[in-house]
């Protein structure tokens, strides 16, 4: 199991502070394609984070990694 | 010396982090809480934040200011939660020999932050709210990452 956070807006969208994904590794894309798919969210302009690094679209997730969802950022 | 708070920010406290013999200039960057955008009145801001991301975030952009000017120190503090117009949303302090780096230096923080580090917005209107993104009109990461700042 993967547990992904949510933040700012996909958390209201998702209505959920935390997703879980019941596969134990999958790449950053299929993470994006299956969240897209679950929750009819815009995926285009979401970055991943894991363990609390910028992750490219063929890097890794697996179990026990700290994974989030990060929308554009505004912060300043 | 890099901080997500969802407390008030004192000035003093960030530029204290950032003094040291060796500086002859240290200047302060303040992003507070502006009350009209485009004609538009904000009544509040909402500010939340990853805080582990962001504080690991904050580092690596003392760490690029490093590369860039070596003789540098930076300190930044990005407060969360709920703010009123002229609250202190950010404070970044950096400190170096001579001015024209503190300068320089203090403002690509600010840039970077606006960038790369994991901080959302939400305004408040009089008629309604909405979280802002894509301040910088950079939404598209065609390369799969936040760009990289080249330097001046």
């Amino acid at each position: 199991m993967i547990h992904v956070q949510c933040f700012a807006h996909l958390k209201e969208q998702t209505g959920q502070d935390t997703i879980t994904i019941e596969q134990s590794s999958l790449s950053v894309a299929d993470l994006l394609a299956e969240l897209s798919a679950r929750f009819s969210i815009e995926t285009d302009s979401l970055m991943v984070a894991i363990n609390e690094e910028y992750a490219s679209p063929e890097d890794i997730v697996s179990e026990g990694d700290r994974v989030a969802l990060i929308p554009p950022v505004s912060g300043g | 010396m890099y901080k997500i708070t969802s407390q008030p920010i004192a000035i003093e406290e960030v530029t204290a982090k950032v003094v040291r013999p060796e500086a002859g200039a240290i200047v302060n960057f303040i992003g507070t809480v502006r009350e009209f955008t485009k004609g538009k009145r904000t009544l509040s801001l909402q500010y939340e934040a990853y805080p582990e991301m962001a504080e690991k975030q904050l580092r690596k952009i003392g760490d690029e200011i490093k590369e860039r000017w070596p003789d540098a120190v930076t300190a930044i503090t990005h407060r969360t939660g709920k703010l009123a117009i002229s609250d202190i949303a950010v404070v970044i302090a950096v400190s170096t020999p001579h001015r024209k780096d503190a300068y320089q230096a203090n403002e690509y923080a600010i840039e970077r932050i606006k960038q790369i580090v994991p901080i959302w917005k939400k305004e408040q209107w009089e008629d309604g709210e909405e979280w802002i993104g894509d301040q910088l009109q950079k939404t598209a990461y065609s390369d799969g990452k936040p760009g990289e700042v080249k330097p001046s």
